[in-house]
Formats: structure tokens, C-alpha cells, sequence
């Protein structure tokens, strides 16, 4: 009876020739020749080799089917992977192969357009010290408007347009209620900043609609000037609109501040042509000193603290930002609008 | 409030800068000018026309063929206005020109008759918003004439925004006053063409009534009932007037404005009332019974006939000016066609009022009516410009209309106006504004508007002006003012120290994110939806409502997002997994606010996942949903909360299907959400819709702080799993069969995986496969199988004994 050993050592060799072979096979049509000379059923050689199985005895006959199959394993995958690289470098590849087709999609869910505006002035405003509080929607006429300073019976009440509900109950036309319920129920130093829906008797069009969205923010403590409300607002609007955007504050009226200002912008953009180039002035949020009768009527002694006010409205700044048209696009929620904004 | 640049022009004696210099100075002062418009703008082509014959048109009811002078020889012009006259002077536009709103006029036929050019309303020249009918020019005598120069059109009207707290700027002369710095010396107003230089001194002369409640001379009587209502009132007679039309100045005056001419001497009250803030009002005298003015409360069940034509009912809350019968106008708001000037009117009695505010405000919306009178009462009126502004409007008239004045100036006045005077300290000034200001540059800021500084020291005493005296009270009122005439660019902006806020960040926020969060990943965009419903999906209801279809506020999500998904779908959306975190509103205790809830809702629609070419994608289940229902309830759940198959029909929370719907319950058994499939017939789909998934679910009101992840060591020792294909009766939950198997399977049994459901033939009648895997592992050894076994004896036995579960064999 033969030796095993020189047959499994034949193996062996029969494999690092035929990996050589495959390696240096250049087309489709070498390797297949390689192919057969090695695998090929009748005159392939590791065939011939295994035909020679029936000469030992049959305790070794195992060890040689393990290293034989070993070989043809090998043989098989280097095949195969030559293949796949001539393949690729011809462009002839059998479709379930074809790694240029596109991958598995999944749904790609997001957050809506405004609340991802919402989140990033959030953002900003927390690195200033600011933390989150909420109000109820629906409000009575003392928190809506007396104790924001609003007499019901002066005209500035009229400049919001409420919603009314029963019992003199409302639906809150601002979120600065927030302000008063706040200030009652906390000591200073107060850096709050409330985001929330509001409702005014509006029919819809491209710039108003019955409800929206508003950020309110307020801080009161002890020796808070027009300087910080200034500095404040100043760095959050650079912080958000470009470090190289201009602020602009202008006088304005609200009963519940004083000196009430307006705050514009002026961004620096990159137009067309890719140079730089600047917007028109654009109204982000009003603000303003809050009145001593709003510490009075929160019961916090005006003499002693300041503070000041502002207020803004997340979806009209998704408009500038985006470059969206019409406010009633946010609300109409068709997922081809909403797709754009998708992502973790 | 629409001002004229050149009326503002004459207001001062010092040049007063360009239209955009105007505009800068007035935005920069909180005054933003909306719009400026040149009111020549597209007229150039517009021309006077005498129209010298109208005759009807032979196949048109409506329209009537005039022939028209306009300068160039009679045209042919059809033309459908009602008030068209022969003999009547309009603005013709002919056949070539354009028109502001862009019209060209062309030379057509209007059936059947031809018509060279249009004779135009207000409204097509973009002169005002009246479109009944022709512009009428009233004193026009030249055909061909252009109507910019016969109307004095060469002028800009600037919108202007006052807001609500300055009355003193809804004015020329406020205007100018605000604008101009240097003090006041300057302010003046314009000069009457054609006064007789002797009436100004006539009326700086006049005898004076004056009486706290009744006045009387000249014939006339003036009684004011209501002191409380009305603080002062001026009558000035006027006699042997001749009423007509303004002469063309004052025209362009009030059309520069957007303000109709009417005649001379209602147009001497506009005038005035535009050019220092003053409304007044002119009576026919004559038709004032007894001659006798009373300014009372209306009586119940008394009404008017208003210059507006409309018959108003008036109510006893509501000051009304009548005569010793009726009232004869409503106080501060408008006045009666029955005392009104007409062009037969010889004698006249002007009023000039100060009324209360408030109750000027609250006739005037129980009214729903807004005027030009009301606009300034409800605001607040000078009330030391009254003098001024009556002997203005009576200049007026007399120059225009001629007469003289009859009798005493009457002034009937219960509060004499006195100036208040503020302290005003600079340690505060600094406190607020955040920079110190000297005294001197706290006057050099205040004095050229108006406001007397009377230095003490580091504290000022500020004596405020009439026409201030609503708004500046109190010392914060002077430091705004401070701020804004110093200029706010004026201030340092840098970011000082601050201390960090004090308040708690509410929960919820945090929630809504974790809850966002796990619905992003999930694919699913979010929505935002106003929480307005019909009267089906809402119990709170808003008392004035825009429309019926939101009347109430909803007291669920998932009617808007089935109202989003159906506009998706119409538009061809075929792949819709949308989601809203949104208020709901129930109603409250009694006459307490509305209960109000955070909820989060989803629906689903479509494909598991966007369309492959490896194969057909899936759509989306029952199981997609209970998972995300799942899911949620781990986000929200404050411990407890659990997902259960919910049984028979749920109407409460939707129109979920029975076969497939689940409830969401807390630890006290109370529903707190529901998700399934929604009942497709009662929504608009079209026809190729899917199945539609649905959940919603409350957020609790105060969630838990999170509680601090604690870590445990992962396992050690080897886990040994069982197989068990159990025989379970079809009305048998699986549910119920799980928590058995987890009572039973002892303290080493760490998980019960449900891996197959069968239903086949070989199976008893009613009875279904569920194939589950058991895994046990103990924390400190490795388990025996004799251990194992013995456990699954224990549920095999449970399982059988109490739920009449058997199992067919055991798998590896």
C-alpha cells in the first residue's frame, strides 16, 4: 500500500500551482481553462489525484478526502474572486453581483422644518444661562393682556386680534404670559425662554395664519439693563445669523415693555456668483425692557429688579432661513415639503 | 395713517429734508414709513372732461353713451357709472393712456356702440378706494386740463405706523413736531389762502362762556350731563355761511390723504382734524331743536340715523351729543344725518370734545364702527390744542364759506387740564439704560420734544405737555424717552456677566425630544397642525371663530393628521408616516380654563420601506404599529404602562378598527392611548389606498425626572435554551400564555421569545401552534439540565392545568 504522506504532499502542491494559475489568469477565458485543468471533473487534476484515493488503507483515506476538499475549496474561492475582479474591470458582472446598484432605502423621518428652528435658538440660548418653561394655550384676559400692562379697555389691546372662549377665557395671542406666570412663581435671577403655539383671529395667507409658533424669553435680576438686553440679543442674532451679521435695534411700543425696540438683521450672503453680498435689513423679533408694572403685578419689587423681554416667531426666521415662501406651507404638511427638512 | 409730504412741508418754517430723509428720521424714532407713494404716478395721461350729453345706451340697460370734452374735440364714450350728468367735470383717460393699475385704454365697441377712452372712478386712478361710481370734480371748469395739476397731485402720501401708545403723532403738525429737533419755535401751521388777515385776531378775541356744566349765548346752549364721560366741550356759532365745495387747495389737501372733499366746511373739520389731531364736528344750527346741546348717555331704545346712512340703535352705556329731544350724533365717533351740513345750511355750530377714552373705545366696537374721530378720542386727544384747533377750523370756514362768527366761544368744562410734573432720577435713568446720563443731556434729549426739564440736581422734575399726557406718566415713560431721542445704535452692546437662570427646565420638553427622537428613527416626519376642529373633534369652543370648520379646539390629534394624510394621499403621496406632538383642549372645571394635554399621534400609510429591486417591499402592519406603540409607550410610560389588545369597539379614541386595535393603560387601569387600524370608510382615500395605521397617546403632565441608569454585569456562565411548540386555544391571548410561562419558569428564566405562529390543517379544530424559546441562565453557575428540566415540567403543567395549553413536542 502507498504512502499517504506523498499524496497529501502532492495535494498540496497541486494547490499553490493552481492558486498561481488563477492569479495570473487574465480574462474570463484563461481562468476557465485554468478551471478545468485543475477542477475538471474527468481530466481535472485534483480529480486525477483523488482517483488515486483507493490505493491506501482505509484509516488514511479520511485525512486525504479532508485535505483534498480543502483544496478544491481553495481553488474554488480564488476562482471565484478572480472572476469577480475581471469581471469588474470589463464591466460584465452577473446581476446579482452588480454592486452599483442602489443600496436597501429606509424612511427617513425628521423633524418638522420649525421645530428644528425652535431647537437651534434653544440651543443658543442655553449656552447664555437660559432654561425652558411652558404655558397653557388657552389664557384669561388678566395674563393675556392687565397684567401685561394692557388695559382691555386701550386701543394696544386691539393690536392682536384674540380668539375668544367662554367664561372671558382666550387663546393666548402671545406666549408672554409665560412672563407673568413665571415671575410669580420663581425668585430671580430669571433667564427663561418659552416656546409655544399662539393664536390670533387671522385669516390665512403667505404671512399670517391663526396660529404659529412663538419663542418668548425673559430675564430679570438684579442691575439687567438695556446694555444686556442689547449684548444679549446682539450675540444670540450673530451666534444664529453669521458672526459677521449687523444688528439693529429700533424703537418700538409694547405695553409690556419700556423702552421697547424692534431688532433687525443684515446678513452677509453668498450670492450666484459666489460673492459676498448683503440682505436688506429683516425685522427677527421685538423686545424691550419690561415695564415695572408687570414686576408690580407678578408681585416682584420693580425698584430693586430690571429685566428685559423678546419675543420671536420660529416660523417666520424658517422662512428667511429657507427661503420659504409661504408660512402656509408649514401647515399644509405635504411629506414632498417636509422630505427637504428629513434627517436625524 | 396717511400723511402728505408737502402738507408735513408746510407745517414748518424750516426745511424739513427729503422724502427718504422724513423716512429714515421717523423710522429710527419707532415710526416706520410703510409705504410712499407719488400720487402722479401713471396719471400723466389723465385729463378734466366735460361730459355735454348722455343718452342711454340702445341695448344696454347699464350703460349709457356720453359725449365727452376732453380737450381734443367730442368723443364718443361709453360708460356703465350711475352718477354720470351732463355738465359734470370727471377724470378721462383717453384712448392711448395707461392707468396706475396698468390698464391701456383702447378703442372698443360695448355692444355695439364705440367708446374712445373711460371716465374713471376714484379707485382705477389709485386716488382713493371708492368705486361706485365717477370721480366727481367739483369745481373743474377747464376740458383738457391735466388732472395731476388740477387736482394738485404733485405730492407723496407716506403711510406712516404710529403705534398705539402716541395719539399726539396721528397728525401733520405731531408728525413734524416728533421729527424736527430744536425745540418748537418752528411748528407752524400753514397759512389760509384767502383769510382775512382780521379774523385770526377776531377769534383771539372772542368772548369767552365758560361754566362747568352748561354755557350759554349766541342763542345756543350747551349742557354736559356727563362729566365723568365728557371733560370738556367747546361750541363756537358761526352764522350766514355758504356752503359749497372747497376750494382746490383744500381739495388736494384731503385727496393727498386718501380723504373725499365734501364741502367746504365739513371739509374744514377733516382738515383740521389731519393737520393737528383734533376732531370736530359742524351742526346745522337750525336743525339742532331749541338750539340746545346736551351731552348725555343715550336712553335705552334711542337711535340714530348716522352720516353713513345706517340707522343705529344706542344704548345707555353709549354718550351721545343730542339736541333737548333726540340724539343728533354719537359722541366721539360719528355724527347724525339729521343735523348734518348741506349746502342749504346758513348757520353752524362747531364742536370740539374731550372725551373719556374708555368709553369713546367701548361705543365704538359695541358700534363696530371705526373713525377717523373715534381712531383719536379712544387714543387720546391734546387736550390743550382744543382752543387752538376750533378757532382753526372757524378760520377756516369763514375764508372758504364766508359769515362770521355769532356770539360768545362757549366752553363748557368740568377738568380744567393741568400739566403733571415727573420726577425723574438718574441713578434710575443709569439703572435701566445700563450707561449714566448727565443732566444736561437728559434735557438736550427731552426739551425738543416737548418735555420741560427742570433741573434739581441728580433729580430732574419733567413737566409734560397736553399733547404727551397719555403717554408720559410715569418715570419709566421720560427714560424711553431718553433712550430713543439718544438713539439705541447709541448704546454699547457687550456681553457682561450674568448669573445663570434660576428656573427649572420643565420636564416635558425633555420628553417631547426622547418622543421625537424615537419617531425620527423611525422614519416618520413630524407635522404641525393648528388645534382648530370642527364641532366633532372639539368640546372647547372659540366664541368668534373664523370659520364653523374651526369653531372648537380639538380635543384630539389624530383627526388632523387623518386630514393630512388624506391631502398627502390626493396629491399623489402614495408613502405618508407622519407624526404631531400637539395640545389638545377639553373643557375645565367650572368656569375654570380648559384642561389641557400634551398628546403625540401617528399615522402610518404605505410600504415598510421605499420600493427595492431585490424584491417586492412589504407593507406596513399591525406589527409595525404595535411596535411603535411599543416603543412610544417606553419613552412616556412613568412606569406601568402597558399595551393591551383591546377589545370590542373603541369609540372614545378614534375610529379604530375592533379586529385590530390596541389600548394603552397605566398602572390604575386608565386609558392613556390607543393605536390600530383606522376604519377607512368614514375618510376620503382614493381608491388605490392601503391599509391605515393609527396611535395616540397622552404625555403624562409633570413626567418623572429620569431615573439613573443603573449597570448590571453582563452574564458570565452559559444560557441554556428550550423549545416548546405549544397547542394553544384560538380565544386564548398570547399574552396570557407568556406570563404563565414567565410565573412558572423560576428565577433563572431570562427570556420567553415568541418564534413561530401556525395554523394548519393537521392542527385540532380552533386550536394554533405558537412555537416559543425559553432562555435560562442563572447569575452564578452554570445551569444543570436536570435544573432546566424540572422548570419546564413546572410550566409545562401550568400551562396545561390552567390555560388547557398542550405542546407537541419538544424541539432542540
Amino acid at each position: 500500500m502507498a504512502h499517504s504522506g506523498s499524496l497529501v504532499e502532492d495535494l498540496n502542491t497541486l494547490e499553490s500551482e493552481g492558486l498561481k494559475a488563477v492569479q495570473s489568469a487574465e480574462t474570463i477565458e484563461a481562468l476557465e481553462q485554468v478551471r478545468i485543468e485543475f477542477l475538471g471533473r474527468k481530466e481535472g487534476r485534483v480529480s486525477g489525484i483523488l482517483r488515486r484515493v483507493g490505493e491506501f488503507s482505509p484509516a488514511e483515506r479520511p485525512k486525504m478526502g479532508a485535505t483534498a476538499n480543502r483544496v478544491k475549496e481553495r481553488l474554488h474561492a480564488a476562482l471565484k474572486a478572480q472572476e469577480v475582479s475581471l469581471g469588474q474591470a470589463v464591466g460584465r458582472r452577473s446581476v446579482s453581483e452588480d454592486l452599483t446598484l442602489p443600496s436597501r432605502g429606509r424612511w427617513v423621518g425628521g423633524r418638522h422644518p420649525v421645530t428644528q428652528v425652535i431647537d437651534d435658538l434653544v440651543e443658543i440660548f442655553r449656552t447664555l444661562g437660559f432654561t425652558l418653561v411652558r404655558g397653557t394655550e388657552a389664557e384669561t384676559e388678566w395674563y393675556n393682556f392687565e397684567a401685561l400692562n394692557t388695559p382691555l379697555d386701550h386701543p394696544a389691546a386691539d393690536e392682536q386680534d384674540t380668539l375668544y372662549l367662554k367664561a372671558g377665557h382666550l387663546l393666548r395671542s402671545h406666549t408672554s404670559p409665560v412672563q407673568v406666570r413665571t415671575l410669580e412663581r420663581y425668585e430671580p435671577p430669571i433667564r427663561i425662554l418659552s416656546p409655544g403655539m399662539v393664536y390670533r383671529r387671522d385669516s390665512y395667507d403667505a404671512t399670517h395664519t391663526p396660529a404659529f409658533m412663538q419663542l418668548e424669553g425673559l430675564v430679570v435680576d438684579e442691575g439687567i439693563s438695556f446694555v444686556d438686553l442689547k449684548a444679549t440679543l446682539g450675540e444670540f442674532a450673530r451666534r444664529f445669523w453669521g458672526s459677521d451679521t449687523q444688528v439693529r435695534f429700533r424703537p418700538s411700543f409694547f405695553p409690556f415693555t419700556e423702552p421697547s425696540a424692534e431688532v433687525d438683521v443684515k446678513r452677509v450672503f453668498l450670492n450666484e456668483r459666489g460673492e459676498e453680498s448683503e440682505t436688506d435689513w429683516i425685522e427677527i423679533m421685538g423686545a424691550g425692557m419690561v415695564d415695572p408694572a408687570v414686576l408690580d403685578a407678578s408681585g416682584l419689587d420693580s425698584e430693586r429688579y430690571t429685566g428685559f423681554a423678546f419675543g420671536m416667531g420660529p416660523g417666520r426666521i424658517g422662512l428667511l432661513r429657507y427661503g420659504i415662501p409661504d408660512l402656509r406651507l408649514f401647515f399644509e404638511n405635504d411629506v414632498r415639503f417636509l422630505g427637504q427638512f428629513a434627517g436625524p | 395713517m396717511n400723511v402728505s409730504y408737502r402738507w408735513l412741508q408746510a407745517c414748518t418754517t424750516e426745511p424739513i429734508g427729503s422724502l427718504e430723509e422724513i423716512a429714515e428720521r421717523l423710522a429710527t424714532r419707532g415710526f416706520p414709513v410703510e409705504e410712499a407713494r407719488e400720487l402722479s404716478v401713471g396719471l400723466d395721461e389723465v385729463v378734466v372732461a366735460q361730459v355735454q350729453e348722455v343718452r342711454p345706451h340702445p341695448d344696454a340697460d347699464r350703460l349709457q353713451i356720453c359725449q365727452v370734452d376732453g380737450g381734443a374735440g367730442l368723443v364718443q364714450v361709453v360708460c356703465g357709472a350711475p352718477n354720470v350728468e351732463e355738465g359734470g367735470y370727471y377724470p378721462f383717460a383717453p384712448v392711448g393712456a395707461s392707468l396706475p393699475g396698468g390698464i391701456k385704454i383702447r378703442k372698443v365697441k360695448l355692444r355695439g356702440q364705440a367708446s374712445e377712452g373711460m371716465l374713471c372712478s376714484e379707485r382705477e386712478l389709485g386716488l382713493g378706494t371708492d368705486e361706485e361710481g365717477l370721480m366727481v370734480l367739483e369745481g373743474a371748469s377747464d376740458p383738457g386740463q391735466a388732472l395731476v395739476e388740477a387736482l394738485g397731485l404733485e405730492d407723496v402720501r407716506l403711510d406712516v405706523e404710529v403705534t398705539p401708545n402716541r395719539p399726539d403723532l396721528l397728525s401733520h403738525l405731531g408728525v413734524v413736531r416728533e421729527i424736527t429737533a430744536g425745540g418748537h419755535a418752528h411748528l407752524a401751521v400753514p397759512d389760509i389762502p384767502g383769510s382775512d388777515p382780521g379774523v385770526g385776531e377776531t377769534l383771539d378775541t372772542i368772548e369767552l362762556v365758560v361754566n362747568q356744566r352748561e354755557a350759554t349765548g349766541g342763542g345756543v346752549t350747551i349742557r354736559v350731563e356727563e362729566e365723568d364721560l365728557c371733560f370738556r366741550y367747546l361750541g363756537l356759532r358761526l352764522s350766514g355761511v355758504s356752503v359749497q365745495p372747497s376750494p382746490p387747495w383744500l381739495q388736494a389737501r384731503l385727496r393727498a390723504i386718501g380723504a373725499r372733499p365734501i364741502n367746504n366746511v365739513v371739509d374744514a373739520t377733516n382738515y383740521v382734524l389731519h393737520e393737528v389731531g383734533q376732531p370736530l364736528h359742524a351742526f346745522d344750527l337750525d336743525l339742532i331743536q331749541d338750539r340746545t346741546v346736551v351731552i348725555r348717555c343715550a336712553r335705552e331704545g334711542e337711535s340714530i340715523r348716522t352720516l353713513d346712512r345706517v340707522g343705529r340703535k344706542l344704548s345707555s352705556r353709549m354718550l351721545a351729543i343730542c339736541d333737548i329731544e333726540k340724539p343728533i350724533a354719537v359722541a366721539g365717533v360719528i355724527g347724525g344725518a339729521d343735523s348734518e351740513v348741506s349746502d342749504k345750511t346758513t348757520e353752524i355750530l362747531l364742536e370740539c370734545a374731550l372725551f373719556k377714552p374708555a368709553s369713546i373705545r367701548s361705543t365704538r366696537q359695541a358700534l363696530g364702527l371705526s373713525t377717523d374721530a373715534s381712531y383719536r378720542f379712544e387714543r387720546g386727544v391734546d387736550p390743550e390744542g382744543m382752543r387752538g384747533a376750533i378757532e382753526r377750523a372757524a378760520e377756516l370756514i369763514l375764508a372758504t364759506a364766508g359769515g362770521g362768527t355769532f356770539g360768545p366761544l362757549l366752553d363748557v368744562c368740568s377738568r380744567p387740564f393741568s400739566r403733571e410734573r415727573i420726577p425723574l432720577h438718574l441713578e434710575r435713568v443709569e439703572k435701566v439704560l445700563g450707561v449714566p446720563f448727565k443732566a444736561e443731556a437728559v434735557r438736550a434729549l427731552l426739551e425738543p420734544l416737548g418735555l420741560l426739564v427742570e433741573d434739581a440736581g441728580t433729580d430732574l422734575s419733567v413737566e409734560v405737555p397736553g399733547f404727551r399726557s397719555y403717554d408720559v406718566i410715569r418715570e419709566v415713560d421720560l427714560i424711553e424717552e431718553v433712550a430713543r431721542t439718544h438713539g439705541y445704535d447709541a448704546f454699547p452692546d457687550t456681553l457682561g456677566p450674568f448669573r445663570p437662570g434660576s428656573v427649572p427646565d420643565h420636564p416635558l420638553f425633555r420628553l417631547e425630544e426622547a418622543v421625537r427622537g424615537e419617531l425620527v428613527t423611525s422614519g416618520l416626519l413630524e407635522v404641525q397642525i393648528p388645534a382648530f376642529a370642527s364641532h366633532r373633534d372639539g368640546e372647547v369652543e372659540i366664541l368668534n371663530p373664523v370659520s364653523a370648520e374651526e369653531a372648537f379646539l380639538r380635543s384630539r390629534l389624530l383627526p388632523g393628521l387623518k386630514a393630512c394624510l388624506e391631502y398627502n394621499l390626493r396629491r399623489g403621496n402614495r408613502d405618508v408616516l407622519l407624526f404631531e406632538l400637539g395640545t389638545i383642549f377639553r373643557r375645565g372645571e367650572r368656569g375654570g380654563l380648559p384642561h389641557e394635554e400634551t398628546h403625540v399621534a401617528a399615522i402610518l400609510h404605505g410600504k415598510r420601506e421605499p420600493a427595492h429591486w431585490s424584491g417586492l417591499a412589504a407593507r406596513l402592519d399591525l406589527w409595525d404599529l404595535k411596535s411603535l406603540l411599543e416603543r412610544l409607550v417606553d419613552v412616556v410610560s412613568e412606569g406601568g404602562w402597558v399595551v393591551r389588545a383591546a377589545l370590542g369597539k373603541d369609540e372614545e379614541w378614534g375610529a379604530l378598527d375592533s379586529e385590530a386595535a390596541f389600548r394603552v393603560v397605566d398602572a390604575e387601569g386608565l386609558v392613556r392611548g390607543a393605536g390600530g387600524k383606522l376604519r377607512v370608510e368614514e375618510m376620503d382615500l382614493p381608491l388605490w389606498a392601503l391599509e391605515v395605521w393609527a396611535l395616540e397617546l397622552v404625555l403624562p403632565e409633570e413626567p418623572n425626572p429620569q431615573v439613573a441608569q443603573v449597570f448590571q454585569s453582563l452574564p458570565v456562565y452559559q444560557a441554556i435554551d428550550r423549545d416548546l411548540a405549544l397547542l394553544v386555544p384560538g380565544d386564548r391571548p398570547a399574552e396570557e400564555v407568556i406570563s404563565l410561562i414567565r410565573k412558572w419558569g423560576g428565577a433563572d428564566l431570562r427570556e420567553v421569545q415568541v418564534f413561530d405562529v401556525y395554523h394548519g390543517d393537521e392542527l385540532p379544530q380552533g386550536v394554533r401552534s405558537v412555537a416559543v424559546r425559553l432562555r435560562f441562565r442563572a447569575p452564578d453557575r452554570t445551569l444543570q439540565d436536570q435544573e432546566v428540566e424540572e422548570a419546564m415540567r413546572a410550566v409545562t403543567r401550568a400551562l396545561e392545568e390552567e390555560l388547557s395549553v398542550g405542546y407537541r413536542k419538544k424541539k432542540d
